[in-house]
C-alpha cells in the first residue's frame, strides 16, 4: 500500500504495479522522493529501476544510524536517471543486531565501494558482496567509527596487535 | 643459441612471469598517498587494486559533534582543490531543510567564486598531470595563474585555502571594496594563458603521443562503476549538473557544457580545456550582472546580525549569543544536493534530528567514484599509460578518503 505522500509520484506507482509488497513507506521532502523499501527485496526493486525505469546511474550508497531507536540503521541508496534527469532515494531499514542486506553489485558495479565503505564504518554485512573487507580503516581495527554509540575519540586501544 | 633465438626466449620468460608492483603510497603521479597494486606481465598491467584510506580523518564523524554552521570549516578540508565547491554544497544541503531564500548577490557571488575554484582546481590538474608525462615547464606556467586565483580568494576572504567563505545563509561577508578591479585584471590575462598552454601540448608530439587513444572506455560501463564528471562528457555525453539540477541560479547564466567524442586522456584534456573558457565566460556575466543588496538571508535564527546592529540593539546581541553559544536547530529532515564539482559529481546528504548538530552528514565525492574506476581503466595497458589515466582522472585523495 503507497503511503498518502507519495501515492501520486509516477515512479512510486510504477514500482508499486512491479512489487507493491516490496514498499514499506516513503515521503516527498523539498522535491525530492523516498521510498522506503524492504530489504528483501532490495535486489529485485534495484534490477527494476535499472532496467525498465532507466535508472542507469547509482550515485552512493551510505547508512543513518539512528541509534537509540529500532531499526536503528537505514541504508540509503540515492539513484539518478541521466536519460529522464531524475532523482530517487531508496531506503531500507535494518535492526540493530546484525544488520545484513543483499548485495547490489551484480547491477551496478560501482557499488562496491561504497557497499564495503559501508560495512567498514558501519558493520552493516553485505550479501553476496565480492570482497567485503575494510577499506577506509586499517585491517584489524576493532569497531565501527561511525555508529553513533561509537565515540567520537575513538576507542583508546582498538588495534588488535598494540 | 642465435643472438634473436636468446632474446625471443628471454621474452617468452618475461611474458609468463607475473610480477606485482607496489606503485604508492608515496609516488610522484599517484597526487597524494594512493597505493596500487599491480599485476604485471611484462609491461602489460594484468590487474590493478587501488588502496585507499591513508587520509581518512574521519570527517564524516567529526560532522556530527559540531555545530551545523561549523561543519563549512569542515567541508573546506574534502576536496581542498576546490574547497568553495564543498563549502556550496553542503550549504545548499541545509539550506534545502532549513528553507532559505538565498539573495541573488550571494548566489551570484557563490557562482563567480566557485567558477575561479574550478579554473584553480583545473591548474592544479594540467600542471601535475603535464608534469606526469613529462611536460615540466607547464607546471610553473600553471600555479603562476593559480596564485591569481589565490590572490583573489585571500583578497575575498582573508585565506588562500580555506576560505569557507560560503556560509549557511549566504557569505561571510561582502566582497571587500575594489573586488571588481582584481577579477577583472584576472579575465583580461587569463585567455591570452590559455592559449600560451595550448600552444605549448597541443602540437607537442611527446604530449600527443602519450595522450591520443589511450585509456578510452564504453560510456556506459562508466557510468555503471561509478566514473562522473568530465570522464564522461570526455565521450560525448553532455552530463553537466550545472545544466541538469541547476543549483544558486546557474539557470541565469549562458555557458556550453564542454564535451568531446574521443573518450581518450586527449579527449579529457580537450573538455578541461574548454571548461576554462566557459568558466570564464560566467565569470564575466557574474560580474557584469552582479546584484546589489545583501549577501545573507533574512533569517535572524540562524545568520549572524551586523556588527553595528548587535551594539545597538538587544535582540541582535540575543540572536548573536544564542547562534554563538549553541547553535541554530534544523527542522527534521533529509536533503540531498549534487552539483558539479571540477571532478565530476559533489553531494551532500544531510539528516537532521531537529537539534543543533547534525544527526549525519554523507559526502558523496567524486574522487571516490573515479577511483573505484581506476581498474577498469588501466587494465590491459601498459605501465606508462597508467600514469597518463590517473593524471586524467584528477582525484584528490583528501576528497576520497575524507
Amino acid at each position: 500500500m503507497l503511503p498518502d505522500a507519495i501515492k501520486d509520484e509516477p515512479l512510486a506507482v510504477a514500482l508499486a504495479q512491479f512489487d507493491s509488497a516490496a514498499i514499506t513507506g516513503g515521503h516527498k521532502q523539498f522535491g525530492d522522493v523516498t521510498i522506503e523499501v524492504a530489504p528483501a527485496s532490495i535486489v529485485p526493486v534495484l534490477t527494476y529501476l535499472h532496467d525498465k525505469e532507466q535508472f542507469n546511474r547509482l550515485s552512493t550508497i551510505f547508512a543513518v544510524d539512528r541509534y537509540p531507536a529500532e531499526p536503528r540503521f537505514e541504508v540509503i541508496y540515492q539513484l539518478q536517471s541521466m536519460d529522464r534527469n531524475l532523482r530517487l532515494r531508496l531506503k531500507a531499514r535494518l535492526q540493530g543486531d546484525n544488520p545484513e542486506i543483499d548485495s547490489v553489485t551484480n547491477i551496478y558495479k560501482g557499488a562496491n565501494w561504497y557497499e564495503r565503505e559501508t560495512f567498514d564504518l558501519f558493520g552493516i554485512h553485505f550479501r553476496n558482496h565480492p570482497n567485503l573487507t575494510r577499506l577506509l580503516m586499517p585491517e584489524g581495527y576493532i569497531g565501527y567509527p561511525l555508529r553513533r554509540d561509537f565515540p567520537i575519540h575513538g576507542h583508546k586501544y582498538s588495534y588488535k596487535d598494540e | 643459441m642465435s643472438q634473436t633465438a636468446l632474446q625471443e626466449n628471454e621474452a617468452t620468460e618475461l611474458r609468463s612471469r607475473r610480477m606485482v608492483l607496489n606503485m604508492g603510497p608515496q609516488h610522484p603521479s599517484t597526487h597524494g598517498v594512493l597505493r596500487v597494486l599491480l599485476e604485471l606481465e611484462g609491461e602489460t598491467i594484468q590487474n590493478a587494486i587501488p588502496d585507499i584510506g591513508f587520509l581518512h580523518t574521519g570527517i564524516e564523524k567529526q560532522c556530527e559533534a559540531l555545530t551545523w554552521q561549523q561543519v563549512v570549516t569542515l567541508t573546506d578540508r574534502v576536496d581542498y582543490l576546490s574547497n568553495l565547491n564543498n563549502n556550496l554544497a553542503y550549504c545548499l544541503a541545509v539550506e534545502k531543510l532549513l528553507q532559505l531564500e538565498i539573495p541573488a548577490r550571494a548566489q551570484f557571488m557563490r557562482v563567480m567564486l566557485c567558477e575561479l575554484s574550478r579554473i584553480s582546481s583545473h591548474l592544479v590538474w594540467l600542471g601535475t598531470h603535464a608534469l606526469d608525462i613529462g611536460a615540466m615547464s607547464m607546471f610553473m606556467y600553471c600555479f603562476r595563474e593559480r596564485e591569481e586565483v589565490l590572490k583573489i580568494m585571500e583578497f575575498f576572504s582573508g585565506q588562500r585555502l580555506m576560505t569557507s567563505y560560503i556560509r549557511i545563509g549566504g557569505l561571510s561577508v561582502d566582497a571587500p571594496r575594489g573586488w571588481e578591479k582584481i577579477v577583472k585584471k584576472f579575465l583580461d590575462t587569463f585567455p591570452s594563458r590559455v592559449e600560451q598552454y595550448e600552444d605549448l601540448l597541443n602540437n607537442n608530439p611527446i604530449w600527443t603521443g602519450r595522450t591520443k587513444g589511450v585509456g578510452p572506455l564504453d560510456v556506459n560501463r562508466m557510468i555503471n562503476i561509478g566514473i562522473n564528471g568530465p570522464l564522461i562528457r570526455a565521450c560525448g555525453l553532455p552530463h553537466d549538473l550545472r545544466k541538469m539540477e541547476p543549483y544558486s541560479s546557474y539557470e541565469k547564466f549562458d555557458f556550453k557544457v564542454c564535451t568531446h567524442t574521443d573518450g581518450d586522456v586527449w579527449g579529457r584534456y580537450q573538455v578541461r580545456m574548454g571548461e576554462f573558457r566557459e568558466s570564464l565566460k560566467i565569470i564575466k556575466q557574474a560580474m557584469d550582472g552582479m546584484p546589489g543588496g545583501a549577501v545573507t538571508a533574512t533569517a535572524p535564527k540562524v545568520v549572524l546580525p551586523d556588527r553595528e546592529k548587535m551594539k545597538t540593539q538587544m535582540e541582535a546581541l540575543i540572536y548573536h549569543f544564542k547562534i554563538v553559544t549553541e547553535g541554530f536547530a534544523v527542522p527534521e529532515g533529509e536533503a540531498y544536493v549534487g552539483i558539479e564539482s571540477p571532478r565530476g559529481e559533489l553531494g551532500y546528504y544531510v539528516a537532521s534530528d531537529g537539534s543543533a548538530k547534525p544527526l549525519r552528514v554523507h559526502m558523496r565525492t567524486p574522487s571516490f567514484g573515479n577511483i573505484q574506476g581506476l581498474p577498469d581503466l588501466i587494465e590491459g595497458r601498459m605501465i606508462a599509460d597508467s600514469i597518463a589515466i590517473m593524471g586524467s582522472l584528477d582525484f584528490v585523495l583528501g576528497d576520497c578518503d575524507r
